[in-house]
């Protein structure tokens, strides 16, 4: 094939004899940046404009958790400004931050690396993703502006489509817009590791990374276009008062839950998923060890994405969706717990006989473990029909996705952050800070949400302006454990931003990894590889500690 | 003193097999989250970098322990599963002779009549130790019925009938929620339950004047509305007498063929407003639709009134 | 060819020294294999798309069948009946293309093309026609729409519902035209290969390309294929 050695010096790992080396970040004009292909700047270009949205979303956080200090509403003027609140925070974060945030930053940046291939199979497409992302999320700033919009982000009908005076039809194209950006992204990810892997690359090679991102991607290209469709049927609905969801005009409310669902469900695996490869990069690389269980995790991450959807329907119990309908669905739900499992206790045993290092990216991941498992478990509470009957629709649902997309998603994606940081930009952070941040999110996540879970089963609804005054303690616990959090979160944004201000020096590898991506220089040059890399080993063969008779896993000798 | 519940009260039969369970499934989640974290502590202490200890021989896969954990979850999602669904399953209809109360949701506000006739908002006075059922639907957006204390809860929706039963069991006043998400004054629909002696309960019906029930409200508008013209046996017009009806399984002519449906209060709906989408089997499609011209409460009255004859033999 | 000179130099050069083989790829094969595959995920996402659009349709159809068929017998079944063969005509010029692009035949190819232009185009035409009749019908939800006074009659005597009617028709048009929107572009997209084609731009006579163009062509027409029965062959009882 065409893997040839040109040029003996530029042996990976090797220092950069040269003052002048090539890297991907050389060109600075706008237009360098604008009319990219590269996978690493557009993953770049995604990584700034994903922040943005999450400081949007922080702040829209910060108005509400300040408002419900108190139980009657004192600090937004009326209710109308507590619904954009949280319309505008649930929005932001999900359709602007979650679902692009590891995918389309540390995913585009690295899927490519780690396969050892030259770029995406589809650079200009992976552009053209971006600039969907830019114009749903600037029709989101100028609603934003414009006035709002309050129907939540589940755009419930009738409400959506005859009853709320603000700005729907421009909100739908907007998650029309980021929904393509997405269908974009996870089109290219599956052709890329299809295509492009470097020789020796099998699929039993693949990093967990890929595995879970291939996952994802299958979930972006067949639910992303259902969720398209609801939200266009929604504008049509709402701009010509024919019915199709609304009941007045003979429509059927539920069947917009059905065709939402359908599509957000499976978008909570979406957001977790690229976590879980995250972390099975980093639990073995501080560990020192091969992964355990390498098969099983990969297998996992497929099954998450098959199960995710078909159990959408337990967002329905309550609904007047039939009996039998509820008890399908709640069954399946549990089934979702097997592949969870699989992957916690994968994680935890690969610690066992390790040398584990305590840097940020570990501590950050231990951190997603802990609250992955309190998130998954609750979850299996929420598919329980009774149980649900009663939690259906208070903070204790708040709490419960909160721990899968803040403990899980969000945790997950700033340890990897921090991981792949020195790769990314040839900086390294300030350690010590990454540690405090680390375990400042840690503490002030489980002081905010944990009281949540408390609320939810005395039976606090969830999307209330104003409450019983006996919710009151809990509440005030919660907003100040969100101070804790806002700080956490704060850290990184200054000190990344800080290491910036010198030139590249961080090492191309920095941790001692075994990933493609650590075999070329930090920050790695505009065609990723100085030649093809050649692919001869299972991957995480740490030997720091030998383990007997590795051999990978099963990929080859297996009979 | 410790006053800080974790779980609202228990007030209805249904709460203490709900916490029960949830009670069970917070033992399992701690017991596992403890599992996970003390291991995973144990682990990064004792394999720390550095620490002298032995690392010989450590495993990267084992069929034995995956199989071991898949099936531990399974198990455990399996008893709970059938536990939640038996719950759901024997609490989902309501018992016979349970009270029947009727709930119209608008935003933002809950309208509550009794099947005595007496009617309130924001409110709901029930007697102790008897089932009562809601029958409920809203008239604007989807809203949600919620009594944290009795745990139940069932979503109200535009255009047809939702139901919900519950039995208090402690006399007591209760938070009253609306659920789902419905606009600017969402967190304001809300108000009390009531759950009172029986005897206060009549003394409490009663206080509302000598007023007519639901039924006979329901008859008043069945006249008005010139349904008796026709259903309760007319010279001109062929049309099906109304009582014995309610509850009873009626004979649908659909084309050449005929299937039997209960006649419910989705079905007694639907006839008033949709009547020839259900015609009974041997009469003519003649009844017109009352689409948008009974308001929802009316409707209920009305359906009140043909349930309230449900015990009378059809003349013939 | 050219690939066999890949092996002696570096990747990322050696795509310089063929025409059209993107940077990121090591040789054509890849590359082709790559925008097949891609097509193919494409279409499991139109695939979803419509899908969402047929599963909503077919759930209304069950829940008020009368209606459903009633206001089919507005639409001109022998117009849609000769689009079908319009679109699957296309599918057979589409399908020569391919063949004739395979066989590095490119004056066939363009004529080819063109024909399949010609007959999308066609489609759209008769697709126009039905819309304007459906706007002097008033069958225009949103705008216009009113059940037609023939079928006013029925309506009253058996008591369907005249909003179920207007449901069907804003399911009609909101999946012919995102079905007609599909067709432009393809007919777009057929253009520039024809052109392409034309001045001989292919380098490997523009297999591949036209191959992932065919399949975008078939699908298009696979979906005419299920839209057609299902909307205007509705039976009433």
């Amino acid at each position: 094939m065409s893997t040839t050695v040109l040029d003996q010096t530029a042996a990976a790992g090797h220092k950069p004899p040269k003052p002048h080396r090539e890297t991907y970040l050389d060109a600075w004009t706008v237009k360098s940046w604008l009319l990219t292909t590269d996978h690493k700047r557009i993953g770049i270009l995604y990584l700034i404009s994903i922040t943005v949205f999450f400081l949007i979303g922080g702040v829209a956080a910060t108005t509400m958790r300040l408002e419900l200090m108190t139980p009657k509403g004192d600090l937004l003027s009326s209710p109308d400004a507590y619904n954009r609140m949280f319309t505008l925070h649930g929005v932001a974060m999900i359709f602007f931050f979650l679902v692009p945030s590891i995918p389309a930053t540390l995913g585009n940046f690295l899927l490519p690396l780690m396969i050892g291939a030259r770029d995406l199979a589809f650079p200009i497409i992976n552009l053209m993703s971006w600039y969907m992302y830019m114009i749903g999320g600037s029709i989101a700033i100028a609603i934003i502006l414009f006035g709002g919009i309050d129907t939540g982000w589940t755009f419930y009908t009738p409400f959506s489509t005859m009853f709320s005076n603000t700005l729907v039809v421009p909100a739908a194209f907007a998650v029309f817009f980021a929904g393509f950006s997405s269908i974009f992204t996870g089109f290219n990810f599956i052709v890329t590791v299809h295509t492009m892997r470097a020789p020796g690359m099998t699929w039993f090679r693949l990093p967990l990374f890929i595995w879970a991102h291939y996952a994802t991607s299958l979930i972006m290209i067949l639910g992303t276009p259902v969720l398209a469709i609801a939200v266009m049927l929604i504008a049509v609905e709402r701009l010509l008062r024919v019915g199709i969801f609304d009941p007045a005009l003979g429509g059927d409310p539920i069947l917009f839950q059905h065709l939402f669902w359908f599509y957000s469900h499976p978008a909570v695996y979406i957001m977790v998923l690229p976590g879980m490869g995250v972390i099975s990069e980093i639990v073995p690389c501080f560990s020192r060890r091969p992964i355990f269980g390498y098969r099983f995790i990969a297998y996992s991450s497929i099954a998450l994405a098959i199960l995710g959807f078909i159990v959408w329907g337990h967002h329905l119990f309550v609904s007047g969706q039939s009996m039998y309908a509820g008890l399908v669905f709640s069954f399946l739900s549990f089934l979702v717990a097997v592949p969870s499992a699989i992957k916690v206790f994968n994680w935890t045993a690969t610690m066992h006989k390790g040398a584990i290092r305590f840097d940020t990216p570990m501590l950050y991941a231990i951190g997603f473990i802990g609250l992955f498992t309190v998130g998954g478990l609750t979850g299996i509470m929420l598919s329980t029909l009774a149980v649900d009957v009663h939690l259906h629709d208070t903070y204790f649902v708040v709490a419960h996705f909160h721990y899968v997309m803040v403990g899980g998603a969000v945790l997950a994606y700033l340890g990897g952050l921090h991981f792949w940081w020195p790769k990314i930009t040839g900086r390294m952070y300030p350690e010590m800070f990454g540690k405090l941040s680390a375990l400042a999110v840690f503490i002030g996540f489980n002081f905010t949400f944990f009281p949540q879970f408390i609320l939810g089963y005395l039976g606090m609804p969830r999307r209330y302006f104003e409450y019983a005054p006996e919710f009151q303690v809990l509440n005030v616990m919660s907003t100040a454990g969100a101070s804790v959090l806002a700080f956490g979160y704060g850290l990184p944004l200054i000190y990344f931003l800080w290491s910036l201000r010198k030139p590249p020096s961080a090492p191309a590898n920095p941790w001692q990894a075994t990933g493609l991506e650590w075999q070329t220089e930090s920050p790695p040059p505009t065609h990723n590889f100085e030649f093809t890399p050649k692919v001869e080993k299972a991957p995480y063969s740490y030997s720091p500690v030998a383990v007997e008779g590795f051999d990978g896993y099963g990929d080859h000798g297996s009979h | 003193m410790w006053n800080f519940p974790l779980l609202p009260e228990q007030a209805s039969t249904v709460a203490p097999h709900v916490d029960l369970l949830y009670f069970f499934q917070v033992g399992v989640s701690l017991f596992f989250s403890v599992l996970i974290f003390a291991t995973i502590l144990y682990f990064t202490y004792h394999y720390r970098e550095g620490s002298n200890i032995d690392r010989s021989r450590p495993i990267a896969q084992s069929l034995l322990l995956e199989t071991t954990w898949m099936g531990i979850p399974f198990v455990f999602g399996m008893i709970m599963f059938f536990w939640g669904a038996a719950l759901f399953y024997v609490d989902y209809e309501a018992p016979p002779g349970a009270l029947d109360v009727s709930v119209v949701a608008k935003q933002w506000m809950w309208y509550i009549q009794h099947s005595q006739g007496r009617a309130e908002i924001n409110e709901l006075h029930v007697p102790l130790g008897q089932p009562v059922k809601l029958t409920m639907t809203s008239q604007d957006v989807i809203h949600s019925f919620y009594i944290p204390a009795f745990r139940v809860k069932q979503d109200v929706l535009p255009g047809r009938y939702t139901s919900l039963w519950f039995e208090p069991t402690k006399v007591g006043r209760y938070h009253l929620f609306c659920a789902e998400y419905c606009g600017t004054n969402h967190s304001a629909m809300g108000g009390w339950v009531e759950v009172m002696e029986p005897a206060d309960y009549e003394r409490w019906l009663a206080e509302g004047g000598t007023g007519p029930s639901m039924a006979q409200e329901g008859e008043k508008l069945f006249v008005q509305h010139h349904c008796a013209g026709c259903h309760r046996g007319s010279q001109t017009v062929h049309a099906p007498r109304l009582e014995g009806v309610f509850g009873k399984s009626v004979p649908i002519q659909e084309g050449k063929d005929v299937h039997f449906v209960t006649a419910d209060v989705t079905y007694i709906r639907d006839s008033i407003l949709r009547p020839k989408s259900q015609v009974v089997a041997g009469f003519e499609p003649l009844m017109p639709s009352f689409e948008g011209q009974i308001s929802e409460p009316d409707l209920l009255r009305i359906i009140a009134y043909i349930k309230s004859i449900a015990g009378e033999e059809t003349p013939q | 060819m050219d690939t066999a000179t890949m092996g002696h130099t570096d990747a990322a050069a050696g795509s310089a020294l063929i025409p059209l083989l993107s940077h990121q790829f090591d040789d054509v094969e890849q590359q082709s294999y790559s925008s097949i595959l891609g097509m193919w995920i494409f279409l499991a996402t139109e695939v979803m798309f419509f899908g969402g659009l047929l599963t909503s349709f077919g759930i209304y159809r069950y829940l008020h069948p009368h209606e459903f068929a009633l206001a089919s017998h507005n639409l001109y079944m022998w117009w849609g009946f000769v689009n079908t063969i319009v679109l699957l005509t296309s599918s057979l010029t589409m399908a020569l293309a391919v063949r004739a692009s395979q066989l590095g035949r490119r004056t066939e190819l363009v004529r080819l093309l063109l024909a399949t232009m010609v007959l999308g185009t066609c489609f759209l035409g008769v697709k126009a026609i039905e819309y304007t009749t459906d706007y002097h019908e008033h069958l225009i939800p949103g705008l216009n729409f009113e059940v037609p006074e023939h079928q006013l009659g029925e309506v009253v005597e058996r008591g369907l519902d005249p909003r179920m009617m207007q449901m069907f028709f804003v399911l009609y048009f909101f999946m012919t035209m995102l079905h007609a929107i599909h067709l432009i572009i393809g007919i777009g997209m057929l253009g520039v290969m024809a052109y392409l084609a034309h001045i001989n731009w292919f380098s490997g006579g523009g297999a591949v390309q036209i191959e992932v163009g065919g399949l975008y062509w078939h699908f298009i027409d696979i979906v005419w294929v299920f839209l057609f029965p299902l909307l205007y062959l509705i039976s009433g009882k």
